[in-house]
């Protein structure tokens, strides 16, 4: 990845605010994202991390405040594993989510191996755990080509190993180039630096 | 198809309403040949019905919709896509059938043709309408009573024309006006009902 790539903000925000049930969840949150960065948002239960993850991707359009600037589709995987339970989990990572992605056979296989489901790849997802479900969401991570990932809580669920690897996936996708904006209310254990979004404050560190 | 029950389930509900009607009504055969068509074609019409509700629900519940919207496809082509699938499995295969019954309704063998060929048309336009009343509906937990005041009168001129072509076929008169009125119909749903069930799906998902 060249560094004048880097430089150019993946996505911007401008002053966003959002008042749900009459309660103000945040105000005048301006914040950019460059490639190489791994933004965690911080806030307890209810304090507007969802709402806010949606408004990134584009889900939620409207009853918010301030602007979104997304330079190129992100991924988004939101808290609902999107993983069909009548559909095997290779067949499930064969239909396009969102964001750029190469969806061949054998990156499908290996995707599948790296989250730990060889051998699973051909049995009904609905005899999969909820752990394994949520791997095989996570497994969209490794075939997916867009350079910014938008991840709702994508630890649900997940073993400590799968959390490490996961980890270790996140280190190396923001060392390339990529950019993250997660939540999450564990500590994360990555090579790089965390920069942290807290929505109870407002404040950007 | 995993779930071969989907596939039937229509088909059978097609089945016992039509079966319904000389139960009611007696089964004097020249009664029910008047009546033939329209019984055929609100069956028809109800079992899109009941079937439309579904189209959407559970992609929707598991988050597959809300990946469809953010894919890169252009979301008009996902959901005609799926409203192919709904017609597939319910449009088509009971304009396929639908002899077998009409045949037990009595109607006329020279108005076979024109009954299959107006469910075909039909239920297309049927699905296409069911699908915009789904997308709007499927943020509801209980969507099923509302989705039907919504498209219960979109769904009248299709069964006007329908019914209209099948009772042309049985006086001897052409049925092929009416029968182009439901291609038109059909043309017009086409174009335009996968926009406002893409618009539908974006609001359902953003509330």
């Amino acid at each position: 990845m060249p560094s004048g790539a880097v430089r150019t903000p993946l996505l911007a925000t401008q002053s966003l605010g959002l008042v749900r049930g009459g309660r103000e969840l945040f105000r005048d949150l301006t914040f950019e994202v460059c490639g190489g960065e791994l933004w965690q948002v911080h806030g307890g239960n209810g304090a507007g991390k969802t709402s806010l993850m949606r408004i990134l991707c584009g889900l939620s359009r409207y009853g918010f405040e301030g602007e979104v600037l997304c330079s190129e589709t992100p991924l988004y995987l939101g808290h609902q594993p999107a993983v069909k339970a009548l559909l095997t989990p290779r067949e499930n990572l064969q239909w396009h989510v969102s964001g750029a992605g190469l969806y061949d056979h054998e990156r499908i296989d290996l995707a599948l191996a790296r989250v730990g489901l060889c051998g699973y790849e051909d049995s009904p997802s609905h005899t999969l755990s909820a752990g394994q479900r949520h791997r095989v969401n996570l497994a969209r991570l490794f075939l997916s080509s867009a350079r910014l990932w938008l991840l709702d809580e994508p630890f649900t669920a997940i073993d400590k190993a799968g959390v490490n690897e996961a980890q270790d996936l996140l280190s190396a996708h923001v060392d390339a180039g990529g950019a993250v904006i997660m939540t999450s209310h564990q500590t994360l254990q990555v090579s790089c630096k965390v920069h942290s979004l807290s929505l109870a404050h407002g404040v950007v560190a | 198809m995993r779930r071969p029950i989907e596939i039937g389930n229509p088909l059978l509900f097609f089945a016992m309403v039509v079966v319904l009607f000389p139960l009611g009504m007696g089964p004097s055969s020249d009664n029910l040949a008047t009546v033939a068509p329209g019984i055929l074609w609100i069956t028809a019409l109800l079992s899109n019905l009941l079937t439309s509700d579904a189209v959407f629900r559970s992609d929707f519940d598991d988050g597959s919709l809300e990946q469809l919207i953010l894919a890169p496809q252009p979301l008009f082509l996902s959901v005609l896509a799926y409203i192919a699938a709904h017609w597939f499995t319910t449009g088509l295969l009971l304009a396929l059938v639908s002899p077998l019954f009409a045949l037990m309704l009595n109607l006329p063998v020279s108005a076979l043709g024109t009954l299959i060929v107006s469910l075909l048309l039909g239920t297309g336009v049927l699905s296409l309408l069911g699908g915009v009343g789904a997308a709007l509906t499927v943020g509801l937990k209980r969507g099923g009573m509302l989705i039907s005041l919504l498209i219960l009168p979109l769904y009248m001129p299709v069964l006007i024309f329908g019914g209209a072509a099948v009772q042309a076929a049985i006086t001897g008169s052409p049925p092929g006006p009416y029968l182009a009125i439901l291609g038109a119909m059909l043309s017009l749903a086409i174009a335009l009902a996968p926009l406002a069930i893409a618009a539908g799906l974006r609001i359902s998902i953003d509330a």
